[in-house]
């Protein structure tokens, strides 16, 4: 990032108006502004989450003792699929870093190339979500539920020590917040596949190139990246810790 | 109608083939770091308790390595440790502040809130 961000600008003349003593464009400070607004809801889930845990900390669930699925296998596997889903997102991340980066230099080969990369990796993430919801709500190893008497569950324990030797019943509110924090985060994902998409269509048609620059890659960019923060801290204090 | 968007801000941030090795070079380095603490972060959830490593230990290195990756990402992917100091910090204080002062109200009223709450 040389040019505009590491020019010298005269302190005293600064403030004056003209120009922004941020020295960024105004989409880009307003994609800011969404993201601080969106990560302050983040936040305040993950927060509550962590209220509700400390108030069930007896029967709060260990988490590797529910995430143990993986496809095509009944094997007990713990986080492993959920450390693949999360190795997908930060790919994903890195090669919308890498379009970025292209578009910095007009290279439109290289930002469709990346960019298309970036949309399959958000649509493998959101596929894997539905195979974990799926499992969880109805498969055959289905082992968390909003309901306490779900039916469509051959076992219907979700609590600590998940098992038949050892049936004690955890809080909804364990499943309850797992569907509607990874849910959020997983309608975050599909938002953001949208808009990588109608920007990639974008620089196909070559929109971009008659403009001169490629900052709408950085925008959406910035929003992906996003995403991929809040996965990183969903992860932890969900699934890891 | 005049933009308020200042094309300039745009455009420069443009960079050259050479400035663009070194940049991939750095991203390519962030990558194999959050691949490796995403690894580590796995394998202490799976078999840090079987090991004996005591859970409040665990529970503060996964903090740590969360807030290590969080830096990573937000300084280097998404360049705001390019942009000028005053944007830096007027992105981050804020949240910082508020979601700090969020986390010491639920963490120190928590006692005093929950059987108001759930009772």
């Amino acid at each position: 990032m040389s040019g505009e961000v590491t020019k010298v600008i005269d302190q005293k003349t600064l403030w004056e108006g003209g120009r922004s003593p941020f020295s960024v464009s105004y989409g880009k400070m307003m994609m800011w502004f969404f993201l601080i607004s969106d990560a302050l809801t983040f936040g305040s889930l993950l927060g509550s989450l962590g209220f509700m845990r400390h108030k069930y900390i007896d029967t709060w669930p260990i988490s590797e003792t529910i995430f143990t699925h993986f496809p095509l296998t009944h094997a007990h596997l713990p986080l492993m699929y959920v450390a693949f889903m999360t190795f997908i997102l930060i790919v994903s991340s890195v090669t919308m870093v890498l379009a970025v980066e292209a578009g910095h230099r007009m290279d439109r080969k290289g930002v469709t190339k990346w960019l298309f990369w970036t949309v399959i990796g958000g649509v493998i993430f959101v596929g894997s979500q539905a195979w974990e919801w799926s499992t969880f709500i109805a498969g055959p190893d289905g082992d968390i539920t909003t309901w306490a008497d779900n039916a469509t569950l051959t076992q219907n324990f979700y609590g600590r020590g998940f098992g038949a030797d050892n049936p004690i019943a955890g809080p909804v509110q364990y499943s309850q917040f797992f569907f509607f924090v990874t849910g959020f985060h997983g309608t975050h994902v599909v938002s953001g596949v949208i808009l990588n998409f109608i920007i990639l269509l974008n620089v196909l048609k070559g929109k971009y190139e008659g403009v001169g620059h490629y900052e709408m890659v950085e925008k959406v960019g910035l929003y992906w990246h996003f995403i991929d923060l809040v996965w990183v801290f969903v992860f932890t204090f969900y699934y890891l810790v | 109608m005049k933009r308020d968007d200042l094309i300039e801000y745009s455009l420069g941030a443009g960079h050259s083939e050479e400035e663009g090795k070194v940049i991939r070079k750095k991203i390519w380095f962030v990558t194999a770091l959050l691949s490796i603490v995403t690894l580590v972060e796995v394998l202490l959830g799976v078999f840090g308790v079987g090991m004996g490593i005591p859970p409040i230990v665990i529970k503060f290195a996964f903090i740590v390595m969360t807030v290590a990756k969080a830096g990573y990402i937000v300084m280097v992917f998404m360049h705001l440790g390019d942009e000028r100091k005053l944007m830096k910090y007027f992105i981050l204080l804020p949240y910082a502040i508020f979601i700090l002062y969020l986390l010491f109200l639920l963490f120190f009223e928590a006692n005093a809130l929950v059987p108001t709450l759930l009772s």
